[in-house]
């Protein structure tokens, strides 16, 4: 059941056609099969590996590297606080552990209804706000603990349903490139000579071309 | 049209926290004073895409000369200037790319994101810029798997500029054609290193490449000639395209032209995003300047600041008179880095400072170079000992093992009047193919350094060990 949905798999179709090998779109997909399913499953890098032409053991050796793939279910709001040193100066210990005593869990469980998964995370690029935390990748700002509590009580009564949307959704939009408008990507060794703006004659650069 | 200047002065608004937009030369935060600056309509009515089309009645190669001749600096750490890493492309050797390196995470860092969410336009307008100069046919958008809302606002922008012709086949009607695609990251750091970057956005894991080849110009994506510029270094390009290198060179110094995203925060009262003049602006005017940072938390004292992101060397109060210049900051033993600025005072608990950049690094390590993937780890678990109450002092001896072991020879660090200690100037040694194992080093250097008394009242003193052979050898060359 978890591999890619019809509707995905046409999603994931045109995402590989925006590369002009098929692997890279290898996490692109992932990200999709993760906002399908909330997780990375077995079954879906197994399709995965047959959509962009590699072997399962390789998307999973790819998604394995990076921190955002879960393998296992996670809540449906995953909390990241950030630890690191400008969240840290201004109470972000003190917060993480607010955070767990408030959800009755320790960083990186998740609670018992499975809505909530804690997580200690690294530095989120909102540093002047600090603390902050992500909630699906989404900042809250300069978070006392009231905040925390209160951001929980409305994640759990469906309040901020509209704003973030289920663990795995990246982005609300996604990019489409129209079939009249876009250029197409070409594999690399199909390409011959230089774009067409680029006269032959003048070569846009000469220094440094033996590094 | 360059210089828009806020008649309410220093001013923030909610819906863009952290950023205050100032009296200042502004040339990529022009827009940000409008609430909706991410949006086609609001670019279109402030200069938008005008910089392309001026560009576009320029040849490639006057174009590349203006990017050349403006002297942009790459904002993504090294500051190596953008026009000639464009040169390094090997002549006659197609297709070549571009690919944008938004995965900021350097810790303290915080300009990218703003530029991509605020003005994601403005970023389509310096990749454009760049392909049409450096005859790239393909760019790759990498942007920070973490960061949701400029996701949402690239790819909104992407789809409006394709509809109303500004990305795709024949931009405005002329024979540039390009696709942009904007490819998600994952969550790993090291993916901000360029080969890194390369390996990911090719679906491997992002692990950097072994050197040489030195530069993706000459091979990178697919093994083609790649530029991988930062989104803040782009960002400036439609200025140039616009009003000229000298426009551009006008504002900041000779080494350092144009303006800095600089963010500052940690123990100062006005923690923020400033766009600085480049190369001239002290760290004692961005941190107490009052168009700034204002000062020191409840007019505690400084302790220490970190001036370059948190791979960098740490400062303490003798350094505040240096400019934020890259050749100053080098000699004085530390660098500009990713622009971020973080501001400890005297109430901070320096040991534990430093663990949290330690920590940093020993999670992001990719694993690929020892000294990187069990030195970081190894230097975590001695500085948790160490602030338990546990090390002695035999843990600092190991500490300062493991750092020569990733940074043979003398590590960069600043002076300091208070022990009577030089400056080592950077850059440093290293052992690993990239920056992050040394950044794993530098913070908890600087700390041992400059703070050395704070880390001895925590160790246990014990006797040196000495060594009692089990067994006389016999006959051995002992």
């Amino acid at each position: 059941m978890s591999r890619l949905s019809d509707h995905n798999v046409a999603i994931a179709k045109e995402i590989i056609g925006h590369y002009p090998k098929q692997k890279s779109a290898l996490i692109p997909l992932v990200h999709l099969s993760q906002e399908q399913n909330g997780y990375v499953t077995k079954d879906a890098m197994r399709h995965i590996a047959e959509l962009v032409n590699v072997t399962p053991a390789e998307v999973l050796g790819t998604a394995s590297f990076y921190e955002m793939f879960k393998f296992e279910p996670v809540g449906k709001y995953v909390v990241n606080v950030c630890t690191t040193l400008s969240c840290a100066l201004l109470g972000a210990g003190e917060l993480l552990h607010h955070a767990e005593e408030k959800l009755g869990v320790k960083a990186g469980g998740t609670t018992a209804d499975g809505l909530i998964t804690l997580e200690p995370a690294e530095c989120q690029a909102a540093c002047t706000e600090a603390p902050c935390l992500q909630v699906n990748y989404r900042h809250k700002y300069r978070v006392t603990h009231d905040d925390f509590d209160q951001m929980v009580d409305d994640l759990r009564s469906g309040k901020l349903e509209s704003e973030i949307p289920a663990h795995g959704t990246l982005g609300m939009q996604r990019q489409h490139i129209p079939d009249d408008k876009g250029v197409g990507a070409v594999h690399p060794d199909d390409v011959v000579g230089g774009p067409v703006w680029i006269p032959v004659a003048v070569e846009p650069d000469t220094e440094g071309a033996s590094k | 049209m360059s210089h828009h200047t806020n008649s309410q002065g220093a001013e923030t608004h909610d819906y863009i926290a952290g950023f205050y937009i100032g009296d200042r030369p502004k040339v990529v935060t022009s827009r940000f004073e409008y609430e909706d600056s991410h949006t086609l309509e609001r670019f279109l009515a402030t200069d938008g895409y005008e910089g392309l089309k001026k560009c576009l009645t320029m040849s490639p190669q006057e174009m590349h000369d203006e990017v050349r001749n403006s002297t942009v600096l790459g904002r993504g750490g090294a500051g190596f200037p953008a026009g000639v890493k464009w040169g390094f492309t090997p002549q006659g050797v197609w297709p070549r790319y571009l690919v944008v390196n938004g995965d900021e995470s350097e810790p303290g860092t915080y300009k990218d994101r703003l530029l991509m969410e605020r003005d994601p336009h403005q970023l389509i307008e310096g990749c454009l810029i760049a392909c049409y100069a450096a005859g790239l046919s393909q760019c790759f958008l990498y942007v920070r798997g973490e960061m949701a809302v400029a996701q949402e606002r690239i790819a909104a922008a992407l789809n409006d500029a394709y509809a109303a012709g500004y990305i795709g086949k024949n931009i405005l009607g002329t024979d540039f054609s390009v696709d942009i695609v904007l490819h998600w990251g994952a969550g790993a750091y090291v993916v901000g290193e360029e080969t890194a970057l390369i390996e990911s956005l090719e679906g491997e894991r992002g692990m950097p490449r072994l050197k040489p080849p030195f530069f993706p110009a000459a091979v990178g994506l697919y093994g083609k000639p790649t530029i991988v510029n930062n989104v803040e270094t782009l960002a400036n390009l439609p200025f140039v395209a616009i009003n000229g290198s000298a426009a551009y060179t006008a504002i900041g110094t000779p080494t350092s032209p144009g303006t800095r995203m600089v963010a500052v925060s940690g123990h100062v009262k006005r923690p923020g995003v400033y766009e600085i003049v480049n190369g001239s602006t002290t760290f004692r005017d961005i941190i107490y300047g009052d168009e700034f940072s204002q000062g020191i938390r409840d007019g505690n004292d400084i302790k220490a600041f970190v001036p370059g992101g948190g791979s960098a060397p740490w400062f303490v109060e003798d350094q505040l008179d240096i400019p934020f210049e890259g050749k100053e900051a080098s000699a004085a033993g530390s660098m500009l880095g990713s622009g971020a600025i973080m501001v400890m005072d005297a109430t901070t608990d320096i040991p534990a400072a430093a663990y949290t950049l330690t920590k940093f690094y020993a999670h992001e390590s990719c694993g690929k170079c020892t000294p990187c993937r069990e030195g970081g780890t190894w230097l975590m678990r001695m500085l948790e000992r160490v602030i338990a109450g546990h090390g002695t002092d035999a843990d600092l001896d190991q500490m300062r093992e493991v750092g020569q072991t990733i940074c043979p020879g003398d590590m960069p660090h600043a002076s300091s009047e208070r022990l009577g200690l030089e400056a080592v100037p950077f850059p440093y040694k290293m052992t690993t193919i990239c920056f992050v194992g040394p950044s794993a080093w530098a913070p908890l250097h600087s700390a041992l350094t400059l703070f050395p008394e704070e880390f001895e009242a925590r160790v246990t003193k014990v006797p040196k060990r000495v060594s009692i052979p089990v067994t006389a050898l016999s006959g051995a060359d002992a």
